[in-house]
């Protein structure tokens, strides 16, 4: 039956130099962790990708019953958590998720450093892996304020503070992410979300595409 | 042993398809659970609401009774009101409609209609009910406004849960 549907869409698409193009390519021997157990450190980067997907579906679950509302949004947090089914879970995921996500990234990076698998011609990839990292600690920071508690009001104060303390154009940039010169309030909220759902995530995916563009076709590092 | 041969190829792909097919399903289940729990929570029925509405002053002639109750609606409370067009049979039974039309939904009141006295008037479209809240044929409602569930206590009228009008 799914092959029937599948030799359907094949025989007037052609689809399957498409997906054979992903999926079919030979794992080296030096990265396969059944020859050397030792190359197990190559998984932090697909392992970092897994979790960066469980972000994005649990992270659009939440929106269902999340309000970025200074009025509403502990409160629709609060009852997403306790009064829906499974809310704890998939807040869970996310909540932990998060910091999980920047734990694998920065074990991929240090096996990248190490091995020095940043050098020529990969320094492209790094550059952009280097700019996935920030994308990754402005999610966690601008989520961080979501749930609108004590803890992410103050902890978004010290970071309004840090911003506002760069020279020259510091407060410019404050009221830039802060949505005024002196509140973190309503506008700040929104904003947060916006960045944290949409154009933060646009970016991630971009950047993600690249990196992964680049390893196919420069193929991995080869053994120490 | 069977001759049925799995080949290593064979294996590895069952292997990986139920390994990966659990992991999916563990990630996925608690969110699509999650995400249904609306339709699944259980419909808790309604109280009996008291209004301002003293049982002995009811008429055979629609009264409007509007109603207060406490809407809990996710994580927002609120203070809604709610109308009903009530009148006391002949043999002294209470009847109490609901005002929201059958065709559209908008709002019917008692003997608006100038050229059709004693009816339920909808503006939206000229929908027209009699005053058993039956729909009047020919006019755009396919169905009898529906009846809230009457009771009376210490002499004043407490409405109920919104039914489907009953045979008419």
């Amino acid at each position: 039956m799914l092959t029937k549907l599948y030799d359907w869409v094949d025989e007037r698409l052609d689809i399957t130099p498409l997906w054979r193009d992903i999926a079919d390519h030979e794992v080296p021997e030096h990265v396969n962790p059944a020859h050397h157990f030792s190359a197990f450190v190559y998984c932090f980067g697909g392992l970092t990708f897994f979790i960066t997907v469980i972000q994005i579906l649990s992270g659009m679950f939440l929106t269902m019953y999340y309000v970025p509302d200074i009025k509403n949004a502990w409160e629709s947090v609060y009852y997403l958590q306790n009064e829906v089914a499974f809310g704890q879970i998939v807040r869970g995921m996310h909540h932990w998720g998060a910091s999980l996500v920047i734990v694998m990234m920065f074990l991929h990076t240090l096996r990248v450093f190490f091995q020095g698998a940043y050098k020529k011609p990969r320094e492209l990839n790094w550059m952009v892996g280097v700019l996935i990292f920030f994308i990754m600690l402005a999610l966690g920071l601008t989520g961080y304020l979501l749930p609108w508690d004590m803890k992410a009001l103050f902890a978004t104060k010290v970071t309004l503070t840090i911003v506002d303390s760069v020279p020259l154009m510091g407060p410019a940039l404050k009221t830039l992410i802060a949505g005024d010169p002196t509140i973190v309030g309503a506008q700040t909220l929104t904003r947060f979300f916006a960045i944290h759902v949409f154009f933060l995530p646009a970016a991630l995916f971009a950047l993600l595409a690249a990196h992964f563009l680049m390893i196919r076709k420069q193929g991995i590092s080869g053994p120490l | 042993m069977s001759k049925h041969n799995v080949s290593r190829r064979q294996f590895l792909n069952y292997t990986l398809t139920g390994v990966g097919g659990f992991m999916a399903a563990g990630m996925l289940m608690p969110m699509v659970r999650f995400a249904i729990d609306p339709v699944l929570s259980a419909d808790k029925g309604g109280d009996y609401i008291a209004t301002k509405q003293k049982v002995s002053e009811l008429t055979t002639e629609p009264t409007r009774v509007d109603f207060s109750f406490k809407q809990v609606d996710g994580w927002y409370e609120s203070e809604e009101t709610n109308t009903a067009w009530v009148y006391k049979m002949e043999d002294g039974n209470i009847v109490a409609l609901s005002p929201i039309c059958k065709h559209l939904g908008c709002t019917v009141a008692w003997n608006t209609d100038k050229s059709n006295p004693n009816q339920f008037f909808c503006p939206c479209h000229y929908g027209r009910y009699t005053k058993d809240g039956v729909n009047v044929k020919g006019t755009p409602p396919v169905s009898p406004l529906d009846v809230y569930d009457t009771k009376e206590k210490d002499g004043i009228l407490y409405l109920g849960q919104l039914k489907p009008h009953g045979g008419a």
